[in-house]
């Protein structure tokens, strides 16, 4: 009881998990000083990636803003940048975004902890040696050939499996999905089983000791004590769904509809960037910088979601020492 | 979870004699309820395991069977071609994909771990500047590659590093755009690491810098190693970014790292070729995907290797 | 080698081996990937050539740098595919010696190479058929561009093909399912303009099928009724999966098919197009340039079958040629 109201102090005033007293021994030697300048140098480094990247974005936004009012931007539901009269009304790919993520997480947490538990688990030593590595090899497929597969062999495969819905055309956001939900399964999966992994054996043999089921051991012990680890894989696979590119831009196609239809083709704010960006635009339109009024968009919307992510994993993160 | 070392099988065996003195005085073997939820469970685990390499098998096989006419060591050997397709093949590609990896893996191993280092061991996290940076590092896996394309044309290839069109650029784009994978991956696995081993070590005398290197950094090898692959496999597998900074589609040359002659990437080439109108190229793509996924599981051995070494139960 | 033990007292092998064998892997991989290869010296020439741009007219500087480079085999040709835009936006910046190009140079790009002191030229490379198709089991034979332009135009209501006015054939009241290339694509700019009047003006409720021309082939292939529009060589290619309408030519009212011999006469109106590439002044002063392009135009005829497209006329040919010579002597 009293383990638990001292985490649950530390964790009130903030202060994580660390023990109030610093053990640390007192060091003269002014090479520690230099190396942690060092390593904050490189977590710099990610704050000055951010600034390059806000940069490069903000001054062509801007001068998007001048000729675009934003509320016809960030509510209009037309998205034509490229047709004459232009459109520029964002809502039809944030939605498609969405609906892609959506789609990808639904098929990626399910396949991805259930992995992760199973090899963490239940599996043998060798069983999990090799399927561990052949899972992240799907992560390394060129996010163009998963493209193609969705499109040839997925978009067909589902139009058998659900010959009810609406199929027109060989373009899916639901397809699109799942695709992106498949590649993401290995961040899920790897990085889950490594949180598992880390949980001390001592927590799971106390479990055993007093009769507990291996399922039980699993969901009631293990899965609680890795879950600011499950919850940070979980985090950076929907990072990872919602900045796709390429599988998106092939499976789903081009077509800003506003919809939230499975069988719908429709365009989401990666594949525009990604098509227009290498398309015949010319530099310096205002067509052009579309790309970075997306872009900045996406940026803050990621931002906001990761915010409150945040706010969430350390309610969640749980102290076992 | 099978334990490993004389002195884990103790303790699995008092474990085991704690269990069965529990359920001999406590329990009457498990009730057929448990023993039933149990199975189901293990059933659905299956499944999800068996989904998701059913989905890794699909795609291989599809590749194969699409590009089987063409699967031969030419491929890797020939460069591209494209008067005859044919006889092409992925050399000058694997080569640049080699190199940029390469490149990738020098610039992230050192800042990623560097960056999780300093976050969970050194950096206060009450102060605001701590949280933002892990709040900017988080946001940083969101930004979709594209954009780290334009990142680079702006400021790595033009800009204030002016390096212009070369492999090293492509290297610099794509690590910036894993970076935060590892960051993260890094992090989670030095978090993982358990208090008293940390404690212990201060007890002991030891500097923080002495326990990072001695205690933390080797038990947190796996999860930094899991996070530097899935980091290089999506790096080797990006087009878009390196299409803005310069890399070619059509090379028929080895490319140097810090040459401007001019380089390309597997990927980019995989994904020209399957946009040809030609039929020759689409089966040409479908053996390049094959070609991947071979130059990616070389990759990744050595990470996979080193894993397996210092993986480690507490 | 110190013997080390880890922290439940079992004994670990020494890492020293491994970290040394690993950086001395490094230095070797390193010292072969920053060493200069060696441009052969046999042949006369040697340099590099930077071409860029659409994703169309790629396969086409494909072709010619790999015939050329078999002839001068110390000169190195890249081919990339940034499009149109981003290709003329390097060429503008003197980055590029040659940029690819689907569509007329802009006037924003011109000022910005004029700005930079880069001078150019459109030197034509070869010919075009945007080609409207349809699947091979349609009775529709040939259209005219009005027809067209009902289906295509800005707030278009036709559904089905019974909406079309004045079709020959019996098509009955199928429902049309439409399919086009990416927005942002050279096509898409010329289609728009030919047919519809304006660059940019169309319907929006149509499949847009993004990066990959084939899926128009695809979508047409797949569905009876189905109708598209895609550049020549994609038609060609497909082996009779889908089936190029005749356009009715504006002027002579004759119904003309989309042939080598039709776009080389211009009888194949308006949908016949050029396709240009813009060398620069500056990379003109070098003669692996000059020659590659005077052998992009000589050999025209082997590079245009190559890469599926169609081959200039003696006219055009001399046209680019004294493009060429102008820029170089300017």
């Amino acid at each position: 009881m009293e383990a638990r109201d001292a985490i649950g102090a530390s964790r009130a005033t903030g202060a994580g998990i660390r023990p109030p007293r610093s053990l640390q021994a007192p060091s003269g030697r002014y090479g520690e000083r230099a190396v942690e300048g060092l390593l904050a140098l490189c977590a710099v480094l990610s704050i000055v990636t951010t600034t390059a990247i806000v940069i490069s974005l903000l001054e062509p936004s801007i001068e998007f803003f001048r000729e675009v009012p934003i509320r016809d931007f960030l509510f209009g539901t037309d998205w034509a940048p490229t047709f004459t009269p232009a459109e520029f009304g964002v809502l039809p790919i944030v939605l498609a975004t969405m609906v892609t993520t959506f789609w990808g997480l639904l098929v990626a947490i399910p396949l991805g902890i259930g992995a992760a538990i199973y090899l963490s688990e239940y599996a043998s030593p060798r069983v999990r040696k090799i399927v561990k590595p052949t899972l992240e090899v799907l992560a390394g497929v060129p996010t163009v050939a998963i493209g193609f597969f969705a499109l040839f062999f997925l978009r067909p495969l589902l139009e058998d499996l659900l010959p009810f819905l609406p199929w027109s055309g060989p373009q899916a956001a639901g397809v699109a999905g799942l695709a992106v939900g498949l590649m993401i399964v290995p961040i899920i999966a790897s990085l889950s089983e490594d949180a598992m992994s880390a949980v001390p054996m001592g927590l799971r043999e106390a479990g055993y000791g007093l009769g507990a089921t291996r399922m039980r051991v699993a969901t009631r012990i293990v899965f609680p004590a890795a879950l600011s680890g499950i919850v940070a894989s979980i985090v950076l696979a929907t990072s990872r769904a919602v900045g796709e590119t390429m599988i998106v831009l092939l499976a789903a196609g081009a077509s800003p509809n506003l919809t939230v239809g499975f069988t719908e083709s429709v365009q989401t704010m990666t594949a525009f960037i990604g098509q227009t960006a290498t398309g015949d635009i010319a530099t310096g339109t205002i067509t052009y910088y579309t790309i970075f009024a997306v872009g900045l968009l996406l940026f803050l919307m990621t931002l906001i979601l990761n915010m409150i992510s945040i706010r969430l994993v350390r309610r969640f993160h749980e102290a076992y020492e | 979870m099978a334990a490993l070392g004389p002195r884990a099988e103790r303790t699995r065996l008092a474990a085991a004699g704690a269990r069965s003195a529990t359920e001999a005085a406590m329990l009457s073997g498990q009730p057929l309820k448990d023993v039933i939820k149990g199975r189901v469970f293990l059933a659905l685990l299956l499944a999800a395991l068996g989904l998701a390499l059913l989905g890794l098998a699909a795609l291989v096989i599809d590749a194969v069977i699409d590009g089987r006419s063409m699967l031969s060591l030419d491929l890797l050997t020939n460069s591209a071609s494209r008067i005859s397709p044919e006889t092409a093949g992925y050399a000058n590609a694997i080569y640049g994909t080699i190199l940029l990896i390469a490149g990738v893996l020098v610039m992230t191993v050192p800042i990623g771990v560097g960056s999780a280092i300093y976050l969970e061991e050194y950096a206060d996290r009450t102060k605001w500047w701590n949280r933002a940076i892990e709040l900017n590092v988080q946001n940083l896996a969101a930004v979709p590659s594209i954009v780290y394309g334009i990142l680079g044309l702006a400021f790595i290839v033009r800009g204030p590093l002016d390096l212009g069109f070369i492999l090293f650029a492509g290297s610099i784009t794509l690590s910036l755009l894993v970076l935060p994978t590892v960051i993260i991956a890094a992090r989670e696995a030095i978090r993982a690491v358990p208090p008293s081993i940390r404690e212990g070590s201060f007890a002991l005398g030891a500097t923080r810098l002495q326990t990072v290197r001695r205690q933390i950094l080797p038990a947190a090898i796996p999860g930094i190693a899991t996070g530097v692959i899935l980091a290089v496999s999506r790096a080797a597998g990006e087009t878009a970014p390196l299409l803005l900074v310069g890399a070619a589609t059509f090379v028929t040359f080895d490319p140097t790292v810090f040459g401007d002659n001019g380089y390309t990437a597997l990927p980019v080439m995989i994904f020209n070729n399957a946009k040809q109108a030609q039929p020759e190229f689409h089966v040409l793509a479908a053996a390049g995907i094959v070609v991947m996924l071979v130059v990616i599981l070389v990759m990744n051995s050595f990470a996979i290797w080193l894993r397996n070494r210092y993986e480690q139960k507490w | 080698m110190q013997k080390r033990y880890d922290n439940k007292g079992d004994r670990v092998r020494s890492s020293r081996w491994l970290m040394v064998t690993a950086f001395a892997a490094v230095l070797a991989f390193g010292v072969a990937a920053c060493g200069s290869d060696d441009s052969s010296g046999g042949s006369d020439l040697s340099g590099t050539i930077r071409i860029d741009g659409s994703s169309t007219v790629a396969p086409l500087s494909e072709a010619a740098a790999e015939l050329f480079q078999e002839e001068e085999p110390g000169v190195k040709v890249t081919v990339g595919t940034s499009g149109t835009g981003g290709g003329f936006e390097k060429f503008c910046a003197g980055e590029t010696d040659i940029s690819d190009a689907s569509r007329p140079i802009e006037q924003d790009e011109i000022e910005a190479c004029k700005s930079n002191g880069i001078t150019f030229e459109e030197v034509q490379v070869a010919n075009d058929a945007l080609s409207v198709v349809v699947n091979p089991d349609n009775p529709v034979v040939c259209m005219t561009v009005e027809q067209i332009s009902q289906i295509w135009d800005k707030g278009s209501t036709v559904d089905s093909w019974g909406d079309v006015k004045g079709l020959e054939a019996d098509v009955g009241d199928e429902t049309m399912a439409l399919y086009g290339p990416g927005t942002d694509s050279g096509t898409f700019d010329y289609f728009t303009e030919a047919i519809n009047g304006e660059e940019g003006v169309t319907r929006s409720n149509y499949n847009n099928i993004g990066e990959d021309d084939n899926g128009v082939i695809n979508g047409v292939a797949g569905d009876q009724w189905a109708l598209g529009y895609v550049p020549y060589s994609y038609v060609e290619e497909s082996a009779g999966q889908v089936k190029p309408l005749q356009i009715e030519n504006p002027e002579s009212g004759e119904c003309v098919a989309p042939t080598v011999e039709t776009v080389q006469d211009a009888s194949y109106a308006p949908l016949g197009r050029g396709l240009f590439v813009y060398p620069s002044g500056e990379a003109l002063q070098k003669q692996e340039v000059l020659d590659f392009l005077t052998f992009y135009i000589a050999e025209n005829d082997v590079i245009t079958e190559a890469a599926t497209f169609v081959p200039m006329t003696e006219a055009q040919k001399e046209e680019s040629q004294k493009k060429v010579d102008s820029l170089v002597e300017g």
